[in-house]
């Protein structure tokens, strides 16, 4: 069965469509990205997704449930960690894992249980009894995931999981993903504007821009799309007979001269470097400099949108 | 997850209670107001006859069940149900030794009584309001505008008779109204009207308030 499943989905707000016409599944037990700038739509979507607003179109269900007709099956079925940190900062980690345990309504052994494995899930144990406001934000983040958990959700909604962490934690929170996505088989629906964020965690990204989404694949799929990787050699001597054998190259796919030398764009990867060096070893080229570009998600945004991701969270915000 | 399920009420209430005791600052602000009034009024008044308040009445007597009134409306609204007994109970308290004395200690299950439906009216009241507010900071202004104007048209630092007509309809349809009268009839022993109406107007109030502040809250959606 499918996580999720929208048709024709849409949110407007007055004349500003958030959420325009989308149609996307989601598989049980996948991480799933949506990758986008600020204000491209994701958290509508989420928040649609959570039954917290209603569509103005369309269709569609978690875990099976209509989100507007059997709202609270689907409450029941789903956790949610929001952008916004919602924890009592007065109450300790514990007690905001049983105050949430209390309202899903799990019995007492249910609760120790669970609270304890999650608290070790998320490398709390040691900190349960302390107050929240005294913790990182790093822990707070894994305190929310944690508690987004405790009702054992088959799909896990994270809105912007890493938004204002440090990259180390960063790191680790992704970890934390990745080890609850394994370990519990928990669907993960999470948003972002950090492609390697994306990259990292992603089984499918979705690219989504204006309310659509204009890409959605594997990231290695959405990058292969992109071509290969791209050398800019920096050379010195007969450039124009090097870039005549290397246009006759089978893995070279276009050669643009620049102020310094050569762009290659490479039908593979960087494992034909070797095989650039030698050429222009032959025709008494010097190299003087190498670099590889490899397609990044940003590559693939620029290329759909014609804008990076922040020029076009900037444009948004206009 | 219902509203109705007896573990969330609880885990609601358990909340509330610890985050309650856990800030002593907050405890001590909140009963700042009230104390202020209680102090001040009650010992500069003292001597005061005020055209309304039935001979024999102190002010004292009068003004301290219109604090405690005050006290869960405040409390209600921005806080919770508990905190707000807890902050009623602490003012009654504090009461005592500025010259407060019960008249009738046998019905002291009625004011609890009461201040249970006050504390539910208001808190149904804080969550219609902040049901309609994305902003806490909005919601912090708009209370103080609307708190302070049901407080002085309940009758609880002087008679209603006293003020223009409109003032006293508006008193009429205020629920601290009822809440203030009814803790008088209770603790003093002298009140407006007969303490059954206003524990069933309080009981009605307190119904309307919950019912209209779970559904302006059921319809709130998130941005």
């Amino acid at each position: 069965m499918s996580a999720i499943r929208t048709t024709g989905l849409s949110k407007r707000y007055g004349e500003t469509v958030a959420v325009d016409d989308l149609s996307v599944t989601v598989e049980s037990g996948e991480v799933f990205g949506m990758l986008g700038p600020n204000g491209a739509g994701k958290s509508t979507l989420i928040g649609m997704l959570c039954t917290l607003s209603t569509p103005t179109d369309g269709e569609a269900t978690v875990n099976g449930y209509d989100i507007r007709s059997e709202r609270d099956a689907v409450r029941d079925s789903i956790g949610v960690v929001f952008q916004e940190p919602a924890l009592d900062e007065e109450l300790t980690a514990a007690e905001n894992l049983a105050f949430h345990a209390r309202m899903y309504g799990l019995s007492r052994e249910e609760r120790r249980e669970r609270i304890g494995d999650l608290l070790d899930l998320v490398e709390l144990a040691d900190v349960a009894d302390d107050p929240v406001g005294e913790y990182s934000g790093g822990m707070k983040r894994r305190l929310e995931i944690a508690r987004g958990l405790i009702h054992e959700p088959e799909v896990l909604f994270l809105d912007e999981p890493t938004l204002g962490l440090d990259a180390q934690t960063r790191r680790a929170t992704w970890r934390y993903i990745e080890r609850m996505n394994d370990e519990r088989g928990v669907t993960v629906v999470l948003t972002t504007h950090y492609m390697e964020e994306a990259d990292h965690l992603c089984d499918r990204v979705a690219i989504v821009d204006d309310g659509n989404v204009i890409a959605l694949d594997t990231p290695t799929t959405l990058k292969a799309q992109q071509g290969g990787d791209m050398l800019e050699l920096g050379l010195e001597g007969d450039v124009v007979t090097l870039t005549a054998r290397l246009e006759d190259t089978p893995w070279v796919e276009s050669v643009t001269a620049t102020d310094a030398g050569v762009q290659v764009a490479l039908a593979g990867d960087r494992t034909r470097v070797p095989d650039v060096v030698r050429l222009a070893d032959e025709t008494g080229v010097t190299i003087t400099a190498v670099e590889v570009h490899r397609p990044s998600l940003e590559t693939v945004f620029l290329a759909l949108t014609g804008n990076t991701i922040a020029e076009a969270a900037a444009e948004g915000k206009q | 997850m219902s509203l109705l399920d007896p573990q969330a009420v609880y885990a609601l209430w358990l909340r509330d209670v610890k985050r309650f005791v856990r800030t002593p600052s907050q405890v001590a602000g909140t009963l700042v107001f009230p104390l202020m009034f209680l102090v001040f009024l009650g010992t500069g008044f003292s001597d005061a006859a005020l055209p309304g308040i039935p001979a024999g009445v102190e002010y004292i007597q009068y003004l301290v069940p219109g604090i405690v009134g005050f006290t869960m409306l405040f409390g209600a609204s921005f806080g919770g149900a508990t905190t707000a007994l807890i902050q009623g109970s602490l003012v009654f308290l504090i009461a005592i030794p500025l010259g407060f004395r019960v008249a009738n200690p046998l019905l002291l299950p009625v004011v609890a009584v009461v201040l249970l439906l006050l504390a539910v009216t208001f808190v149904g009241f804080g969550v219609a309001l902040a049901s309609q507010f994305s902003d806490t900071q909005g919601f912090g202004l708009l209370i103080q505008f609307i708190v302070f104007p049901i407080f002085f048209l309940s009758g609880a630092l002087f008679p209603l008779s006293e003020l223009p007509a409109v003032a006293q309809y508006l008193g009429r349809v205020n629920p601290l109204t009822y809440g203030v009268d009814a803790l008088r009839g209770a603790l003093v022993g002298a009140s407006t009207y007969p303490l059954a109406l206003d524990v069933l107007a309080l009981g009605v109030s307190a119904a309307v308030m919950v019912a209209v502040g779970a559904w302006l809250f059921g319809r709130v959606e998130s941005v």
